[in-house]
């Protein structure tokens, strides 16, 4: 599937799907039917041109027949363990009516062809783990398997005299009105010679949906239960060298003086090659800090080349940075009098409502500093020739792997090849690609394949973090206890520093105009204050919900203790009627959706109870780009531990594709979010990262983790599918800590929250 | 029949074989000699040298558990274990687990029943710690899974805890 398939069509017919989209057969050879998705440029696109694909001229394939009736379907976005590869190719086999016995996935790889220098994406978008395959394809890849459906029948028509109409499929089948039966494998041949019809063939109605909807396991399951699939890390070009690093503990750190003799002396070593960020370029796209690398036969001697490195590093201006005086200029920033850097959302009049309050009440929430912390490290396999070159990347973003290639290698983009196997997770680190150019600068420096290999250490001591941040939350209520004023001022370093981004859009990577109870409260607003650090940021799984949920969450619990109400009914009176408000970013809040869910995890944990249950019982809920979720956790202490009795949630992202799979995205999601919460934070001091290995920073084990998540899917087949790869994060948090607060009476306002549970108690 | 001694290499023909550089190992029932660095440790053997690299990279003390492997039987970490310790060992590798008629093992095939896979890169050393806890103890309860030593960042250890219960109520490949 990854071939270039060249069209046998001068002027190869097409059918437009939206003003950007085309869908497109190509005939791959004999007895074959092979339909892709191409897609035109966009002057006026709202994402950026790379993300939407610019293809005019070849063609991508998604789905392809062969005459001994295999399917093969292409997955066009990498998983990281989202499922994608496995829901994707549902979507078009539903379509296809395939036997999706006979199906077999493929991943895509990056698709790109040369315009002139720059790129064209011959699969439109390729990005995984940030939440919107699910619904990008449903906009374009059910076209896909419609067409390549109606190609069949049509074959099916012409060669039996009958009205395409009088047929059916089913299962791989074309069938006839007197119950004759035609396989696609020898309809795959004729199909791929029709004419395309002027308009496109509509997609099924949804009571025919034979897959969609009906869960389905992982597609790789065999393969990685027999260790059998690999993932990037896992692949070997002939002839090359492995590639270890030690990286300068400070980002804009020099090396003071170096001695490589005992490395060299180590058997198996070739070569040590010095690496160091290039100027002005973006944080994620060079390499990450200064850096020394040991170049060898295997990787064995190149850990010990490592070891045998005599290393002085000299900081830079990031030697005196801390996450403890980050913090402390945050709260000054909060307490002083300063403008905000951007004013995110102000409605009505807080400081109007704040002076007719019958109550006020404010309070502070601390989210620490995280990395990634991948299960397969940073990795990277490359070989360059001269006019070639072919890389294996473990990345979530092919397309902005191969500017980075290109732009180091100077090849153009036809002449680049990358591979995505499996990824081993990526939380949103695999965005960037520092490692990328680590790996071609290398390859460029030895003249030989290389095989980049990083260290969980590194991993964690070299991160675009996710930064710290604290939330100040004030909130005004009137005599009849109803919320008149909200005031969030929120101070964090922002993500989208050095990547391009305009200083009046720095905030969008840390809290959304549109979050929870925006839109509720008539008076609401919204500050974000920025920090500065040198310390590298970047994206990350769940942000900004994850940090802003956790305190927005747990302040409405505070508000609901004050007024002795139970928190269900504060969130219930909030919410109000169910109706529809419309959001700043588009699309709108529907209240009767939060509601629902809310409404259904506290019934599935009980929580009638509440007030008088031994145990601890929380609840929080969300929304995120139209997708609605919360959760009810139940805790109780023992001496000093803490166990998880039962966690529910309940989501709803409207149309499910794989059941199956969105309850392991949504119970994955829940523990990520839960080990998260309980234990993890980076610091620095000094400029130096201090967490070094998973003992510093414990993701949590089996025993501080609940022994089953419940979760509850809200059928809504009358809506189009949402993203849910985190859509989980946010709100796991929250309920932990309120539930704690019933069961200990202590508010934890600071997270990792067991350190600050046994400080407090 | 022949007397025997008509048919036996003369004894003055039989020379002592030279010692043989290496160390002799099994993996997955297979016979292999390392002539590298003993000090190597068995993961970068089974990675870079065997090309088995169903068992992961998992830090340097094996954090994740996502190197482990049965060395003799037991459970150990790929990664702390040098190849000089290992002559004569037999060690089994995820690879390893099926039969050879490609039938899954059971703890393979409830970990497909339960879906329990995240990224799947951890995958391979849960199942080895599975294999070793059911060897000990085949009815484990939670407090025996809860001390099983691998981490998982994508959460699949609820859905690791139904698989292996699945296994010990004997129900792997059942609907």
């Amino acid at each position: 599937m990854n071939d270039r398939v060249t069209p046998s069509r001068t002027a190869p017919d097409c059918i437009r799907l939206s003003r950007r989209r085309f869908l497109q057969v190509l005939a791959a050879g004999t007895g074959v039917l092979m339909v892709g998705i191409r897609t035109a440029s966009a002057g006026d696109a709202p994402l950026p041109l790379a993300m939407l694909g610019d293809n005019f001229n070849d063609l991508g394939a998604y789905v392809r027949i062969d005459s001994e009736g295999n399917v093969l379907i292409g997955a066009r976005d990498p998983d990281t363990g989202t499922g994608v590869a496995t829901s994707l190719p549902r979507i078009i086999a539903d379509e296809l009516d395939a036997d999706w016995n006979r199906v077999s996935v493929v991943p895509l790889g990056l698709g790109v062809t040369d315009n002139n220098g720059q790129p064209r994406w011959t699969y439109g978008r390729q990005i995984g783990g940030v939440g919107g395959s699910i619904p990008a394809a449903w906009n374009d890849l059910r076209q896909a398997g419609a067409l390549a459906r109606w190609l069949l029948l049509q074959a099916a028509a012409r060669q039996l005299g009958v009205p395409a109409d009088k047929l059916h499929t089913d299962s791989g089948m074309v069938i006839a009105p007197d119950g004759r039966r035609f396989s696609y494998a020898s309809l795959a041949g004729d199909a791929s010679k029709i004419t395309l019809p002027s308009n496109l063939p509509a997609p099924k109605t949804p009571d025919r949906y034979r897959l969609i909807g009906q869960p389905a396991g992982d597609v790789d399951a065999r393969g990685i239960v027999t260790g059998l699939t690999p993932f990037a890390i896992d692949n070997y070009y002939a002839d090359t060298l492995v590639a270890v690093l030690a990286h300068c503990p400070w980002p804009d750190g020099t090396l003071a003086h170096s001695d490589f003799a005992d490395t060299m002396a180590v058997k198996g070593v070739v070569k040590v090659v010095q690496l160091k960020p290039e100027a002005g370029q973006p944080w994620g796209s060079t390499v990450i800090a200064p850096a020394v690398a040991v170049l060898a036969e295997d990787t064995w001697s190149a850990l010990q080349g490592r070891q045998k490195l005599k290393l002085e590093w000299k900081p830079g201006a990031s030697g005196s940075e801390s996450s403890t005086a980050l913090e402390q200029q945050a709260d000054i920033l909060l307490n002083g009098k300063t403008d905000p850097t951007a004013r995110v959302r102000n409605d009505g009049d807080v400081d109007a409502a704040g002076k007719k309050a019958a109550r006020r009440l404010q309070a502070t929430y601390y989210q620490p500093w995280l990395a990634h912390a991948t299960a397969e490290p940073m990795n990277c396999l490359v070989r360059l020739d001269k006019d070639h070159a072919s890389l294996v990347v473990p990345t979530q973003a092919p397309q902005q792997a191969c500017a980075v290639v290109q732009r180091l290698t100077g090849l153009s983009p036809a002449q680049i090849e990358i591979s995505v196997p499996r990824v081993g997770g990526g939380y949103g680190r695999r965005l960037d690609h520092d490692y990328v150019a680590e790996a071609v600068m290398l390859a460029k420096a030895v003249d030989k394949p290389v095989r980049l290999l990083w260290t969980h250490g590194q991993d964690l001591d070299h991160d675009y973090y996710r930064s710290g941040s604290v939330h100040q939350l004030s909130a005004t209520l009137d005599r009849k206890r109803a919320l008149i004023g909200w005031n969030q001022r929120m101070a964090s370093a922002s993500a989208l520093v050095r990547r391009g981004m305009p200083d009046n859009r720095l905030w969008t990577s840390e809290l959304e105009a549109d979050q929870l109870p925006a839109a509720l409260v008539p008076n609401y607003r919204s500050d974000w204050y920025a920090l500065n650090s040198s310390i590298p940021r970047g994206p990350m799984r769940g942000m900004p919900q994850l940090s802003n949920a956790f305190a927005v969450e747990s302040f409405i619990d505070e508000i609901a203790h004050s007024m002795k109400e139970d928190p269900l009914d504060t969130h219930l009176r909030l919410l109000g009627t169910s109706r529809q408000l419309p959001l700043g970013a588009g699309g709108v809040l529907d209240t009767g959706r939060l509601t629902n869910v809310l409404k259904l995890v506290a019934d599935r944990i009980g929580w009638k109870n509440w007030l008088h249950s031994v145990n601890g019982l929380g609840i929080a809920c969300w929304h995120v780009n139209g997708a609605y979720v919360a959760h009810a956790i139940e805790v109780a202490m023992q001496g000093e531990k803490l166990v998880i009795q039962r966690v529910v949630c309940a989501v709803d992202v409207g149309r499910v594709i794989n059941p199956q799979g969105l309850e392991g995205q949504i119970a994955g999601a829940t523990l990520d979010a839960l080990s998260t919460a309980l234990n993890l934070a980076i610091t620095f001091k000094d400029g130096q990262i201090q967490q070094h290995n998973f003992k510093d920073y414990p993701l949590a084990s089996m025993t501080q983790l609940p022994d089953a998540v419940e979760v509850i899917t809200v059928p809504r087949d009358d809506l189009p599918p949402a993203g849910a790869s985190f859509l989980a994060m946010p709100t796991a948090a929250p309920a932990l800590a309120n539930a704690v607060f019933r069961a200990t009476a202590v508010r934890v306002r600071r997270l990792p929250l067991m350190k600050e549970l046994l400080r407090l108690l | 029949m022949a007397p025997a001694q008509d048919l036996a290499t003369p004894a003055s023909t039989i020379v002592p074989e030279k010692a043989r550089d290496g160390i002799d190992l099994e993996v997955n029932g297979e016979h292999f000699r390392h002539t590298g660095d003993p000090q190597m440790p068995l993961l970068w053997y089974l990675r870079d040298v065997l090309r088995l690299t169903g068992t992961k990279y998992a830090g340097m003390h094996g954090e994740t558990g996502a190197d482990l492997v049965l060395l003799d039987g037991k459970m150990v970490s790929a990664v702390t274990q040098p190849m000089a310790k290992l002559a004569g060992k037999s060690v089994v590798t995820v690879e390893g687990l099926a039969a050879n008629d490609g039938s899954l093992h059971p703890v393979q095939q409830a970990f497909v029943d339960e879906d329990a896979i995240g990224c799947g890169y951890c995958t391979p050393g849960w199942l080895i710690a599975a294999v070793d806890l059911l060897r000990r103890k085949p009815k484990p309860g939670d407090d025996d899974l809860d001390q099983l030593p691998n981490l998982c960042r994508c959460g699949c250890q609820t859905r690791v805890r139904s698989a292996i219960k699945r296994v010990a109520a004997g129900k792997a490949g059942q609907a």
